[in-house]
């Protein structure tokens, strides 16, 4: 492991829970819950508050535009509607103050349904655009039982924003939600991506992650019932100067439910950083879980930091089974070796380990032109640290 | 014509307690068409010497040169080596995850030959190269060597020697961990090469059984970094009599 990383693993066999206890406070809706972090709580240390233009600390003033699109087949509904909706928060309470504050300052929030046993052939897509300035939002997708469903959430220009997105999955039903984040390198974007997973539903997830100056997201997953699986995959590519934050929580509250999460980054250049902390709990009630969580990163230039943490609790004995893994590390030189042996020049040589790295996640993805755009980024972002 | 020279190469490697030299003068030229065997017990360095003359960035070159028609290879990086006409069949073939078999395959035929190779009939020359190593076509599609067996490796390596056609061919030990019917096809693949009369080979072996299979016109015994025996195919047989105990006795090494 080079300089600067750090990676910890924790099996913690725990009446209470140290993934809650070490929160510095329970989730709220209100953000006069949470105090004012000062960055050495847990969930704050290792995020550059400073750089967080006042989204911790209430100085953050919305007054910023967003262009939001959503492309949606037929039957899909969008409705736009208060704090007061049933469906608004069920998936889980902000966890921070950051969130608490999106949902105390968002206006309205936006409900989009795709109906029961609906089966979509082509993806929603909800395009949000930066325009500048700070900006709050709050959306619920409900997917109904048996229903199938691909929706891609994009996010390009520039803003400061905190938002949280509820992820509603029937019974039944099956969700790929894909969130690219490819802002400018100016933006600052939080949010809490909640997902509740109904019986035996299917939710997966793929966090990919380019741009943005400070980007901090929590995907977390908890189940409304027995038998569901979920998925989280992530992707991110870490520059210059960058800080991106990948949190993630899968509750295991329920018996005989999956989950699986895989997170891939690179990193180049001076003060690159990435954070990913993995949290599995495994309540008393979850018995026949099986659970499984990675995080590898790879360091291709000096000055890149990685700090990655897995943690797993386990509260029930029965269990299926449960793992992590964690790895930073520099290119492989034998793999580079291997490859230039065979005539490959350098370059192309490390081109293909990265893209080598990343193909298993990508492939995940399963939308044709945003698995290309993903490439193409790679791509460019690997022709800018070989340069 | 094609020619490998190596003379009183010295090779070193860094440790935790310093620089331990592997490689004490080694002497030899292999030419174009020569099949050289060099046989000797483990830990003597035979590996080290095969990395070394690819490049391996763990090996330090401390004295000695290498030159391959008389250009200094040591000046050369590992791809320039390979580009030059060097083919190294490893011992321990790396995986390199993501990156499937084809390709990795093309890649490196489109470096070593300077363009990339028309796709129609380069699809019908891997086709048939790997038919010829007995390697289901599935392969192509799969990551190299991720979850290939020690067998599968090994013939793998002998695919891309069949398809970069290099000048001078080191197999270190291609011969283990195979099983006899894999031998046999594996050292078909090296003699098809051979056949054609352009490659140096430098076959480094433990055992004597590939040269039943592979026959070398010169046999040396590597012992303590260097070579310390010299001689026709005969001397193959007295190893394999005979042993390793008379070179290693008396600190050879
Ligand atoms: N990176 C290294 N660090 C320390 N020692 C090394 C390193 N590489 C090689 N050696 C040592 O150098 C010596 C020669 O190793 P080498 O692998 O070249 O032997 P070999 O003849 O190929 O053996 P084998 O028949 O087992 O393949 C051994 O004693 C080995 O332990
Ligand atoms: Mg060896």
């Amino acid at each position: 492991m080079p300089a600067g990383a750090s990676a910890g693993g924790a099996v913690a066999v725990a009446a209470e829970s140290s993934v809650a206890t070490r929160m510095s406070a329970p989730p709220s809706f209100d953000v006069a819950d949470f105090p004012v972090p000062h960055g050495r709580e847990e969930e704050w240390r290792f995020t550059p508050l400073d750089r967080l233009r006042g989204l911790h600390d209430g100085t953050a003033v919305p007054g910023g535009t967003i262009k939001v699109e959503v492309e949606a087949p037929d039957g899909v509904t969008v409705t736009p509607v208060g704090r007061d909706d049933p469906r608004v928060g069920r998936a889980g309470a902000p966890v921070d103050r950051v969130a608490a504050q999106a949902f105390s300052s968002f206006e309205k929030a936006t409900v989009i349904s795709v109906p029961k046993e609906a089966v979509l052939k082509e993806p929603v897509r909800v395009a949000l655009h930066g325009e500048g300035g700070v900006t709050f939002g709050h959306t619920v997708f409900e997917i109904g039982a048996f229903a199938e469903v691909v929706l891609v959430l994009d996010h390009t220009g520039d803003t400061v924003r905190s938002a949280n997105v509820e992820f509603l999955v029937g019974d039944g039903a099956k969700l790929t939600v894909v969130s690219v984040q490819d802002w400018d390198d100016t933006a600052v974007h939080c949010s809490q991506h909640s997902a509740l997973v109904g019986r035996d539903a299917s939710f997966k997830s793929v966090v990919v992650t380019f741009g943005g100056d400070v980007v901090r997201i929590h995907p977390r997953v908890a189940y409304a019932g027995p038998g569901g699986e979920a998925e989280l995959y992530g992707v991110y590519f870490t520059d210059n100067g960058q800080h991106q934050e990948h949190r993630l929580l899968v509750d295991h509250n329920a018996p005989n439910c999956r989950s699986n999460v895989a997170y891939k980054g690179a990193l180049q250049g001076a003060d690159a950083h990435a954070v990913w902390i993995g949290d599995v709990v495994i309540r008393t009630s979850a018995t026949g879980t099986d659970t499984y969580e990675l995080n590898r990163n790879l360091v291709l230039t000096d000055g890149a930091r990685v700090d990655s943490v897995p943690n797993l609790e386990i509260e029930t004995g029965e269990i299926a089974g449960a793992g992590h893994a964690s790895a930073t590390g520099r290119f492989e030189d034998e793999q580079l070796f291997y490859l230039m042996a065979r005539g490959i020049p350098a370059d192309e040589a490390r081109r293909l380990v990265v893209r080598g790295f990343f193909a298993e996640l990508v492939q995940q993805i399963g939308v044709p032109d945003v698995e290309e755009r993903l490439i193409a980024k790679l791509e460019a972002e690997l022709e800018a640290s070989i340069a | 014509m094609a020619t490998l020279e190596i003379h009183d190469l010295h090779v070193s490697v860094e440790t935790e307690t310093g620089s331990t030299e592997i490689l004490r003068g080694v002497d030899l030229t292999v030419k174009q068409g020569e099949t050289h065997a060099i046989m000797g017990p483990n830990g003597s360095g035979k590996s080290t010497l095969a990395y070394s003359l690819a490049g391996h960035p763990k090996y330090t070159v401390t004295g000695g040169t290498v030159t391959l028609d008389g250009e200094d290879v040591l000046e050369m990086s590992v791809d320039e080596r390979a580009r030059a006409g060097v083919f190294l069949a490893m011992q321990y073939p790396v995986e390199v995850p993501g990156v499937s078999v084809s390709n990795f395959l093309r890649t490196s035929a489109t470096a070593i030959r300077g363009e990339a190779p028309k796709l129609r009939t380069w699809v019908k020359e891997v086709k048939e190269a790997m038919q010829r190593l007995e390697m289901d076509p599935a392969f192509a599609e799969r990551n190299v060597n991720e979850g290939f067996s020690g067998g599968e490796k090994k013939r793998h390596e002998i695919l891309q020697l069949e398809l970069l056609k290099p000048r001078i061919a080191i197999l270190d030990e291609t011969d283990s961990g195979l099983d006899i019917d894999a031998l046999r096809i594996v050292s078909e693949g090296v003699n098809r090469l051979r056949e054609g009369g352009e490659v140096g080979t430098l076959l480094i072996t433990h055992y004597t059984r590939i040269l039943r299979y592979i026959k070398p016109d010169h046999v040396h015994v590597f012992a303590g970094g260097r070579i310390v025996e010299s001689a026709g195919p005969e001397l193959a047989d007295k190893l394999e009599a005979e042993g390793y105990e008379q070179y290693t006795k008396g600190g050879a090494s």
